[in-house]
Protein backbone atom coordinates (compact mmCIF):
# COMPACT_ATOMS: atom_id res chain seq x y z
CA UNK A 1 0.00 0.00 0.00
CA UNK A 2 1.13 3.80 -0.88
CA UNK A 3 -1.18 5.48 1.62
CA UNK A 4 -0.13 6.18 5.34
CA UNK A 5 -3.35 6.99 6.16
CA UNK A 6 -7.08 7.66 4.47
CA UNK A 7 -6.66 11.21 4.48
CA UNK A 8 -3.00 11.10 2.85
CA UNK A 9 -5.07 9.00 0.25
CA UNK A 10 -7.43 11.50 -0.20
CA UNK A 11 -5.17 14.15 -0.33
CA UNK A 12 -2.90 13.34 -3.00
CA UNK A 13 0.22 14.79 -1.96
CA UNK A 14 -1.56 18.22 -2.18
CA UNK A 15 -3.08 17.32 -5.62
CA UNK A 16 -6.44 16.47 -4.42
CA UNK A 17 -8.13 19.01 -6.60
CA UNK A 18 -6.49 18.30 -10.18
CA UNK A 19 -6.21 14.18 -9.83
CA UNK A 20 -9.84 13.80 -8.18
CA UNK A 21 -11.64 16.31 -10.67
CA UNK A 22 -10.39 13.91 -13.08
CA UNK A 23 -11.47 10.90 -12.47
CA UNK A 24 -14.60 11.78 -11.02
CA UNK A 25 -15.41 13.78 -14.63
CA UNK A 26 -14.95 10.91 -16.58
CA UNK A 27 -16.57 8.55 -14.15
CA UNK A 28 -19.39 11.28 -14.50
CA UNK A 29 -19.47 10.81 -18.45
CA UNK A 30 -19.51 6.95 -18.06
CA UNK A 31 -22.12 7.17 -16.03
CA UNK A 32 -23.79 10.14 -18.25
CA UNK A 33 -23.70 8.42 -21.37
CA UNK A 34 -24.93 4.62 -19.78
CA UNK A 35 -28.36 6.42 -18.15
CA UNK A 36 -28.43 8.87 -21.47
CA UNK A 37 -28.41 5.24 -23.85
CA UNK A 38 -30.98 3.51 -21.07
CA UNK A 39 -33.71 6.26 -21.78
CA UNK A 40 -32.80 6.65 -25.65
CA UNK A 41 -33.64 2.73 -25.98
CA UNK A 42 -36.64 3.10 -23.99
CA UNK A 43 -37.78 5.68 -26.30
CA UNK A 44 -37.37 4.23 -29.46
CA UNK A 45 -38.85 0.99 -28.16
CA UNK A 46 -41.95 3.14 -27.00
CA UNK A 47 -42.37 4.36 -30.25
CA UNK A 48 -41.93 1.46 -32.23
CA UNK A 49 -44.47 -0.32 -29.98
CA UNK A 50 -46.95 2.28 -30.88
CA UNK A 51 -46.44 2.17 -34.11
CA UNK A 52 -46.73 -1.96 -34.16
CA UNK A 53 -50.16 -1.12 -31.97
CA UNK A 54 -51.25 0.88 -35.36
CA UNK B 1 -14.68 -21.35 -41.93
CA UNK B 2 -18.35 -21.83 -43.02
CA UNK B 3 -19.15 -18.64 -41.08
CA UNK B 4 -22.02 -16.63 -42.71
CA UNK B 5 -20.54 -12.98 -42.21
CA UNK B 6 -22.95 -11.50 -44.35
CA UNK B 7 -26.00 -13.16 -42.21
CA UNK B 8 -24.25 -11.01 -39.09
CA UNK B 9 -24.45 -7.66 -41.41
CA UNK B 10 -28.36 -7.09 -41.55
CA UNK B 11 -29.54 -5.29 -38.51
CA UNK B 12 -31.89 -8.13 -37.92
CA UNK B 13 -29.69 -10.39 -36.77
CA UNK B 14 -27.36 -8.63 -35.89
CA UNK B 15 -29.69 -6.42 -32.97
CA UNK B 16 -30.24 -10.09 -31.25
CA UNK B 17 -26.76 -10.64 -31.29
CA UNK B 18 -25.92 -7.15 -30.21
CA UNK B 19 -27.96 -7.75 -27.02
CA UNK B 20 -26.31 -10.82 -25.96
CA UNK B 21 -22.71 -9.17 -26.47
CA UNK B 22 -23.49 -6.19 -23.87
CA UNK B 23 -24.09 -7.72 -20.72
CA UNK B 24 -20.21 -8.98 -21.27
CA UNK B 25 -18.45 -6.27 -22.57
CA UNK B 26 -19.98 -4.30 -19.68
CA UNK B 27 -18.90 -6.80 -17.06
CA UNK B 28 -15.18 -6.95 -18.52
CA UNK B 29 -15.20 -3.16 -18.45
CA UNK B 30 -16.35 -2.69 -14.58
CA UNK B 31 -14.19 -6.04 -13.72
CA UNK B 32 -10.91 -4.46 -15.54
CA UNK B 33 -11.71 -0.36 -14.07
CA UNK B 34 -11.97 -1.84 -10.43
CA UNK B 35 -8.47 -3.70 -11.00
CA UNK B 36 -6.89 -0.81 -12.90
CA UNK B 37 -7.87 1.68 -10.09
CA UNK B 38 -6.56 -0.91 -7.78
CA UNK B 39 -3.38 -0.83 -9.06
CA UNK B 40 -3.31 2.41 -9.77
CA UNK B 41 -3.95 4.02 -6.31
CA UNK B 42 -2.82 1.27 -3.86
CA UNK B 43 0.22 -0.29 -6.07
CA UNK B 44 1.61 1.94 -8.44
CA UNK B 45 4.09 4.07 -6.28
CA UNK B 46 4.43 7.16 -6.26
CA UNK B 47 6.11 9.66 -8.83
CA UNK B 48 10.19 10.93 -8.99
CA UNK B 49 9.00 14.48 -10.18
CA UNK B 50 4.94 14.61 -10.64
CA UNK B 51 4.47 13.28 -7.14
CA UNK B 52 0.73 11.86 -7.20
CA UNK B 53 -0.39 14.41 -9.37
CA UNK B 54 0.75 12.05 -12.60
CA UNK B 55 -1.98 9.25 -11.48
CA UNK B 56 -4.33 11.40 -13.75
CA UNK B 57 -2.38 9.59 -16.42
CA UNK B 58 -5.10 6.20 -15.28
CA UNK B 59 -7.43 7.82 -16.85
CA UNK B 60 -5.88 10.76 -19.40
CA UNK B 61 -3.40 8.15 -21.45
CA UNK B 62 -6.48 5.51 -21.59
CA UNK B 63 -9.07 8.24 -22.92
CA UNK B 64 -6.45 9.50 -25.21
CA UNK B 65 -5.51 6.41 -26.29
CA UNK B 66 -9.61 5.99 -26.90
CA UNK B 67 -10.45 8.95 -28.48
CA UNK B 68 -7.96 7.80 -31.55
CA UNK B 69 -8.65 4.20 -32.09
CA UNK B 70 -12.40 4.93 -31.89
CA UNK B 71 -11.52 7.32 -34.65
CA UNK B 72 -10.09 4.94 -36.90
CA UNK B 73 -12.45 2.34 -36.24
CA UNK B 74 -15.21 4.72 -36.70
CA UNK B 75 -13.48 6.00 -40.19
CA UNK B 76 -13.13 2.41 -41.39
CA UNK B 77 -17.11 1.65 -40.64
CA UNK B 78 -17.96 4.29 -42.32
CA UNK B 79 -15.57 3.58 -45.55
CA UNK B 80 -16.78 0.13 -45.56
CA UNK B 81 -20.19 1.47 -45.50
CA UNK B 82 -19.42 3.75 -48.44
CA UNK B 83 -18.18 1.01 -50.74
CA UNK B 84 -20.46 -1.38 -50.01
CA UNK B 85 -22.95 0.30 -49.49
CA UNK B 86 -23.80 -1.68 -46.15
CA UNK B 87 -26.18 -0.24 -43.96
CA UNK B 88 -25.06 -1.86 -40.80
CA UNK B 89 -21.32 -0.40 -41.11
CA UNK B 90 -22.19 3.19 -41.39
CA UNK B 91 -25.05 2.85 -38.37
CA UNK B 92 -21.61 1.56 -36.52
CA UNK B 93 -19.40 4.43 -36.95
CA UNK B 94 -22.90 6.49 -36.07
CA UNK B 95 -22.70 4.69 -33.21
CA UNK B 96 -19.12 5.35 -32.27
CA UNK B 97 -18.68 8.95 -32.96
CA UNK B 98 -20.56 10.38 -29.54
CA UNK B 99 -18.43 7.89 -27.39
CA UNK B 100 -15.26 9.20 -29.01
CA UNK B 101 -16.13 12.44 -28.76
CA UNK B 102 -16.53 12.03 -24.97
CA UNK B 103 -13.35 10.38 -24.96
CA UNK B 104 -11.64 13.26 -26.77
CA UNK B 105 -13.36 15.48 -23.80
CA UNK B 106 -12.08 13.28 -21.66
CA UNK B 107 -8.25 13.47 -22.41
CA UNK B 108 -8.71 17.51 -23.01
CA UNK B 109 -9.96 18.30 -19.69
CA UNK B 110 -7.88 15.89 -17.40
CA UNK B 111 -5.07 17.00 -19.84
CA UNK B 112 -5.95 21.17 -18.63
CA UNK B 113 -6.07 19.33 -15.14
CA UNK B 114 -2.96 18.07 -15.27
CA UNK B 115 -0.97 20.57 -17.01
CA UNK B 116 -2.05 23.15 -14.34
CA UNK B 117 -0.38 22.35 -11.31
CA UNK B 118 2.91 20.38 -13.40
CA UNK B 119 3.60 22.84 -16.57
CA UNK B 120 1.88 26.00 -14.87
CA UNK B 121 -1.00 26.19 -17.42
CA UNK B 122 -3.99 24.70 -18.37
CA UNK B 123 -3.98 25.35 -22.04
CA UNK B 124 -1.16 26.05 -24.42
CA UNK B 125 -1.49 26.03 -28.56
CA UNK B 126 1.41 23.22 -29.13
CA UNK B 127 1.01 20.76 -31.42
CA UNK B 128 -0.71 17.73 -29.60
CA UNK B 129 -2.73 20.06 -27.56
CA UNK B 130 -4.34 21.53 -31.32
CA UNK B 131 -4.69 18.29 -33.07
CA UNK B 132 -6.68 16.52 -30.37
CA UNK B 133 -8.85 20.00 -30.37
CA UNK B 134 -9.08 18.76 -33.90
CA UNK B 135 -10.32 15.55 -32.92
CA UNK B 136 -12.79 16.64 -31.03
CA UNK B 137 -14.29 19.30 -33.78
CA UNK B 138 -13.88 16.33 -36.52
CA UNK B 139 -16.14 14.21 -34.30
CA UNK B 140 -18.83 16.84 -33.11
CA UNK B 141 -18.54 17.76 -37.20
CA UNK B 142 -19.26 14.30 -37.79
CA UNK B 143 -22.40 14.14 -35.25
CA UNK B 144 -23.82 17.54 -36.82
CA UNK B 145 -23.20 16.35 -40.18
CA UNK B 146 -25.25 13.36 -39.97
CA UNK B 147 -28.18 14.64 -37.99
CA UNK B 148 -28.46 17.55 -40.46
CA UNK B 149 -29.38 15.40 -43.75
CA UNK B 150 -32.68 13.97 -43.34
CA UNK B 151 -32.30 11.05 -45.46
CA UNK B 152 -30.30 8.54 -43.73
CA UNK B 153 -28.32 6.83 -46.73
CA UNK B 154 -26.94 10.35 -47.76
CA UNK B 155 -26.08 11.24 -43.74
CA UNK B 156 -24.02 8.46 -44.43
CA UNK B 157 -22.19 9.30 -47.38
CA UNK B 158 -21.74 12.78 -45.81
CA UNK B 159 -20.86 11.57 -42.69
CA UNK B 160 -18.39 9.10 -43.95
CA UNK B 161 -16.29 11.27 -46.64
CA UNK B 162 -15.85 14.02 -43.36
CA UNK B 163 -14.72 10.87 -41.45
CA UNK B 164 -12.01 9.54 -44.07
CA UNK B 165 -10.71 12.94 -44.46
CA UNK B 166 -10.25 13.57 -40.96
CA UNK B 167 -8.29 10.17 -40.52
CA UNK B 168 -5.52 12.16 -41.29
CA UNK B 169 -5.51 14.02 -38.07
CA UNK B 170 -4.51 10.60 -35.95
CA UNK B 171 -1.14 10.49 -36.81
CA UNK B 172 -1.17 14.10 -36.55
CA UNK B 173 -1.62 13.91 -33.15
CA UNK B 174 0.56 10.63 -32.61
CA UNK B 175 2.99 11.43 -34.21
CA UNK B 176 3.66 15.25 -32.76
CA UNK B 177 5.36 14.96 -30.42
CA UNK B 178 8.37 13.76 -32.50
CA UNK B 179 7.53 16.45 -35.19
CA UNK B 180 7.83 19.29 -33.66
CA UNK B 181 8.74 20.90 -30.61
CA UNK B 182 5.92 20.89 -28.21
CA UNK B 183 5.48 21.65 -24.51
CA UNK B 184 3.60 17.48 -24.28
CA UNK B 185 6.40 15.03 -23.26
CA UNK B 186 7.23 12.61 -25.47
CA UNK B 187 5.43 9.48 -25.36
CA UNK B 188 6.18 6.96 -22.54
CA UNK B 189 5.24 3.56 -24.65
CA UNK B 190 7.38 3.45 -28.08
CA UNK B 191 7.60 0.52 -30.07
CA UNK B 192 10.62 -1.24 -29.82
CA UNK B 193 12.08 0.35 -27.19
CA UNK B 194 11.80 -0.32 -23.31
CA UNK B 195 8.81 1.28 -21.83
CA UNK B 196 10.14 4.59 -19.92
CA UNK B 197 7.64 3.69 -16.66
CA UNK B 198 8.11 1.45 -13.79
CA UNK B 199 6.04 -1.54 -14.12
CA UNK B 200 3.59 -1.21 -11.94
CA UNK B 201 2.75 2.26 -12.99
CA UNK B 202 2.55 0.89 -17.12
CA UNK B 203 0.36 -2.35 -16.02
CA UNK B 204 -2.60 -0.17 -14.10
CA UNK B 205 -2.34 2.44 -17.41
CA UNK B 206 -2.85 -0.81 -19.76
CA UNK B 207 -5.24 -2.59 -17.37
CA UNK B 208 -7.31 0.88 -17.86
CA UNK B 209 -6.86 1.40 -21.16
CA UNK B 210 -8.60 -1.99 -21.79
CA UNK B 211 -11.58 -1.10 -19.32
CA UNK B 212 -11.91 1.65 -21.09
CA UNK B 213 -12.13 -0.25 -24.72
CA UNK B 214 -14.36 -3.19 -23.33
CA UNK B 215 -16.78 0.26 -21.96
CA UNK B 216 -16.56 1.43 -25.96
CA UNK B 217 -17.87 -1.84 -27.42
CA UNK B 218 -20.38 -1.98 -24.86
CA UNK B 219 -21.85 1.43 -25.11
CA UNK B 220 -21.30 1.39 -29.26
CA UNK B 221 -23.37 -1.61 -29.23
CA UNK B 222 -26.29 -0.45 -27.16
CA UNK B 223 -26.59 3.01 -29.25
CA UNK B 224 -26.02 1.04 -32.57
CA UNK B 225 -29.50 -1.16 -31.16
CA UNK B 226 -30.77 2.55 -30.10
CA UNK B 227 -29.82 3.26 -33.62
CA UNK B 228 -31.08 0.32 -35.48
CA UNK B 229 -34.78 0.63 -34.27
CA UNK B 230 -35.07 4.27 -34.95
CA UNK B 231 -33.95 4.15 -38.35
CA UNK B 232 -35.81 0.97 -39.36
CA UNK B 233 -38.87 1.35 -37.38
CA UNK B 234 -41.28 0.85 -39.99
CA UNK B 235 -39.62 -2.30 -40.77
CA UNK B 236 -40.62 -6.04 -40.26
CA UNK B 237 -38.29 -6.88 -38.20
CA UNK B 238 -38.51 -4.11 -35.41
CA UNK B 239 -42.71 -4.36 -35.87
CA UNK B 240 -41.86 -8.13 -35.37
CA UNK B 241 -39.87 -7.61 -32.12
CA UNK B 242 -42.42 -4.69 -30.89
CA UNK B 243 -45.20 -7.44 -30.98
CA UNK B 244 -43.03 -9.66 -28.97
CA UNK B 245 -42.43 -6.92 -27.07
CA UNK B 246 -45.63 -6.16 -25.93
CA UNK B 247 -46.64 -9.84 -25.36
CA UNK B 248 -43.97 -9.49 -22.74
CA UNK B 249 -40.73 -11.47 -24.61
CA UNK B 250 -37.48 -9.91 -23.54
CA UNK B 251 -35.46 -8.56 -26.31
CA UNK C 1 -11.53 -8.53 -66.16
CA UNK C 2 -14.50 -6.57 -64.70
CA UNK C 3 -14.72 -4.47 -62.60
CA UNK C 4 -16.76 -4.12 -60.21
CA UNK C 5 -19.61 -1.06 -58.95
CA UNK C 6 -18.08 -2.02 -55.45
CA UNK C 7 -14.96 -1.84 -56.33
CA UNK C 8 -14.28 0.92 -58.67
CA UNK C 9 -15.75 2.91 -55.10
CA UNK C 10 -13.01 0.96 -53.37
CA UNK C 11 -10.51 2.15 -56.23
CA UNK C 12 -12.20 5.45 -55.56
CA UNK C 13 -11.86 5.89 -51.83
CA UNK C 14 -8.43 5.05 -52.22
CA UNK C 15 -7.46 7.83 -54.61
CA UNK C 16 -9.66 10.54 -52.54
CA UNK C 17 -7.76 9.28 -49.07
CA UNK C 18 -4.25 9.70 -50.97
CA UNK C 19 -5.10 12.74 -52.37
CA UNK C 20 -6.11 14.39 -48.95
CA UNK C 21 -2.99 12.47 -47.01
CA UNK C 22 -0.96 14.37 -49.89
CA UNK C 23 -2.84 17.69 -49.39
CA UNK C 24 -2.53 17.27 -46.06
CA UNK C 25 1.50 16.86 -45.94
CA UNK C 26 1.80 20.13 -48.29
CA UNK C 27 -0.46 22.02 -46.10
CA UNK C 28 2.02 20.73 -42.97
CA UNK C 29 4.66 21.33 -44.68
CA UNK C 30 3.91 24.96 -45.35
CA UNK C 31 3.12 25.39 -41.96
CA UNK C 32 5.89 23.71 -40.24
CA UNK C 33 7.59 27.34 -39.46
CA UNK C 34 4.44 27.96 -37.49
CA UNK C 35 4.18 24.66 -35.42
CA UNK C 36 7.00 25.58 -33.72
CA UNK C 37 6.10 25.83 -30.27
CA UNK C 38 9.13 26.87 -28.91
CA UNK C 39 12.83 27.87 -30.12
CA UNK C 40 15.97 26.32 -28.98
CA UNK C 41 18.70 28.01 -27.22
CA UNK C 42 21.39 27.40 -30.03
CA UNK C 43 18.21 28.93 -32.79
CA UNK C 44 18.47 32.43 -30.56
CA UNK C 45 22.04 32.07 -30.66
CA UNK C 46 21.92 31.97 -34.75
CA UNK C 47 19.37 34.34 -35.05
CA UNK C 48 16.67 32.04 -36.15
CA UNK C 49 14.08 33.33 -34.37
CA UNK C 50 10.97 36.09 -35.04
CA UNK C 51 12.37 39.50 -34.09
CA UNK C 52 9.87 41.97 -33.87
CA UNK C 53 7.52 39.48 -31.48
CA UNK C 54 7.63 37.49 -28.41
CA UNK C 55 8.64 33.89 -28.76
CA UNK C 56 9.20 30.81 -26.53
CA UNK C 57 12.24 29.64 -25.57
CA UNK C 58 13.15 25.60 -24.68
CA UNK C 59 15.94 23.89 -23.04
CA UNK C 60 17.04 22.81 -19.44
CA UNK C 61 17.17 25.51 -16.46
CA UNK C 62 21.05 25.44 -16.53
CA UNK C 63 22.28 23.72 -13.16
CA UNK C 64 23.67 26.62 -10.40
CA UNK C 65 21.99 29.44 -12.48
CA UNK C 66 18.81 30.10 -10.41
CA UNK C 67 18.99 33.07 -8.38
CA UNK C 68 16.47 34.81 -6.59
CA UNK C 69 16.36 38.24 -6.31
CA UNK C 70 15.36 39.77 -2.76
CA UNK C 71 11.87 40.66 -3.66
CA UNK C 72 11.18 36.82 -3.69
CA UNK C 73 9.50 37.37 -6.30
CA UNK C 74 11.85 37.96 -9.56
CA UNK C 75 14.23 34.54 -10.66
CA UNK C 76 17.51 35.10 -12.79
CA UNK C 77 18.18 31.53 -14.71
CA UNK C 78 19.88 30.30 -17.86
CA UNK C 79 18.33 28.21 -20.66
CA UNK C 80 20.56 25.61 -22.27
CA UNK C 81 20.47 22.84 -25.00
CA UNK C 82 24.05 22.24 -23.28
CA UNK C 83 25.39 23.87 -26.42
CA UNK C 84 24.14 27.74 -26.25
CA UNK C 85 22.66 29.30 -23.10
CA UNK C 86 20.53 31.65 -22.83
CA UNK C 87 20.15 34.18 -19.53
CA UNK C 88 16.70 34.79 -18.59
CA UNK C 89 15.09 37.00 -16.02
CA UNK C 90 11.08 36.34 -15.01
CA UNK C 91 9.11 37.80 -12.36
CA UNK C 92 6.33 35.85 -10.82
CA UNK C 93 5.34 32.36 -10.05
CA UNK C 94 7.12 29.39 -11.20
CA UNK C 95 5.34 26.22 -11.62
CA UNK C 96 5.96 23.31 -9.20
CA UNK C 97 8.02 21.14 -11.53
CA UNK C 98 10.55 23.91 -12.00
CA UNK C 99 13.96 22.68 -11.29
CA UNK C 100 17.40 23.32 -12.26
CA UNK C 101 18.19 20.49 -14.75
CA UNK C 102 14.39 19.90 -15.78
CA UNK C 103 13.12 20.93 -18.71
CA UNK C 104 11.64 24.24 -19.11
CA UNK C 105 9.68 26.49 -21.42
CA UNK C 106 9.48 30.23 -21.64
CA UNK C 107 7.89 33.09 -22.93
CA UNK C 108 9.19 36.45 -23.75
CA UNK C 109 11.19 38.77 -25.39
CA UNK C 110 15.40 39.32 -25.76
CA UNK C 111 16.20 42.75 -24.32
CA UNK C 112 18.31 45.12 -25.70
CA UNK C 113 20.92 43.48 -23.28
CA UNK C 114 20.72 40.71 -24.29
CA UNK C 115 18.54 38.77 -21.76
CA UNK C 116 15.61 36.86 -22.38
CA UNK C 117 12.50 38.94 -20.28
CA UNK C 118 9.94 35.85 -19.62
CA UNK C 119 6.22 36.97 -19.13
CA UNK C 120 5.48 32.95 -18.57
CA UNK C 121 7.23 30.00 -17.36
CA UNK C 122 6.09 26.45 -17.97
CA UNK C 123 7.78 23.69 -16.73
CA UNK C 124 8.43 20.28 -19.37
CA UNK C 125 9.07 17.46 -17.74
CA UNK C 126 10.09 14.42 -19.71
CA UNK C 127 8.06 10.96 -20.05
CA UNK C 128 10.01 8.89 -17.90
CA UNK C 129 7.48 7.99 -14.92
CA UNK C 130 9.64 5.61 -11.85
CA UNK C 131 9.29 6.16 -8.08
CA UNK C 132 11.82 7.58 -6.29
CA UNK C 133 13.90 5.49 -4.91
CA UNK C 134 14.82 4.28 -8.41
CA UNK C 135 15.05 7.80 -10.06
CA UNK C 136 17.44 8.17 -6.99
CA UNK C 137 19.17 5.05 -7.87
CA UNK C 138 19.33 5.93 -11.39
CA UNK C 139 21.34 8.79 -10.54
CA UNK C 140 23.85 6.95 -7.88
CA UNK C 141 25.07 4.53 -10.85
CA UNK C 142 24.77 7.83 -13.70
CA UNK C 143 27.35 9.89 -11.04
CA UNK C 144 29.24 6.80 -10.97
CA UNK C 145 29.58 5.42 -14.43
CA UNK C 146 30.34 8.43 -16.58
CA UNK C 147 31.76 11.80 -16.48
CA UNK C 148 29.64 12.26 -19.69
CA UNK C 149 28.58 15.80 -19.92
CA UNK C 150 25.62 14.37 -21.74
CA UNK C 151 22.19 15.23 -20.23
CA UNK C 152 19.53 12.70 -19.73
CA UNK C 153 16.69 13.76 -22.05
Amino acid sequence: MQWESWSAFFNMGGYAFYVWFSFGLTALCMVWEVIALRKRRAEALRLTQLLAQD
Amino acid sequence: MNINWFKYSSPQTFYPLAGKMIPWFAWLAAILAVAGLYIGFAIAPTDFQQGEAYRIIFVHVPAAWMSMVIYIVMAGWAAIGLALNARLSAMMAQALAPTGAIFTLIALVTGSLWGKPMWGTWWVWDARLTSELILLFLYLGFIALQSSIDDPRRADRAGALLALVGVVNVPIIYFSVKWWNTLHQGSSINMGAAPKMAATMLLGMLIMALAFWMYTVAVALMRVRCIMLERERTSDWVKELSVQGIAGVKS
Amino acid sequence: MVIKARHKRFILIGIGLALVGLAAMLILNAFQSNMVFFYTPTQVDKGEVPHNTGFRIGGMVLENSLKRQDDGLTVHFSITDTAKTVPVVYKGVLPDLFKEGKGVVAQGKVGPDGIFMASEVLAKHDENYMPPEAAEALKRAQEQGSTSLVMPK
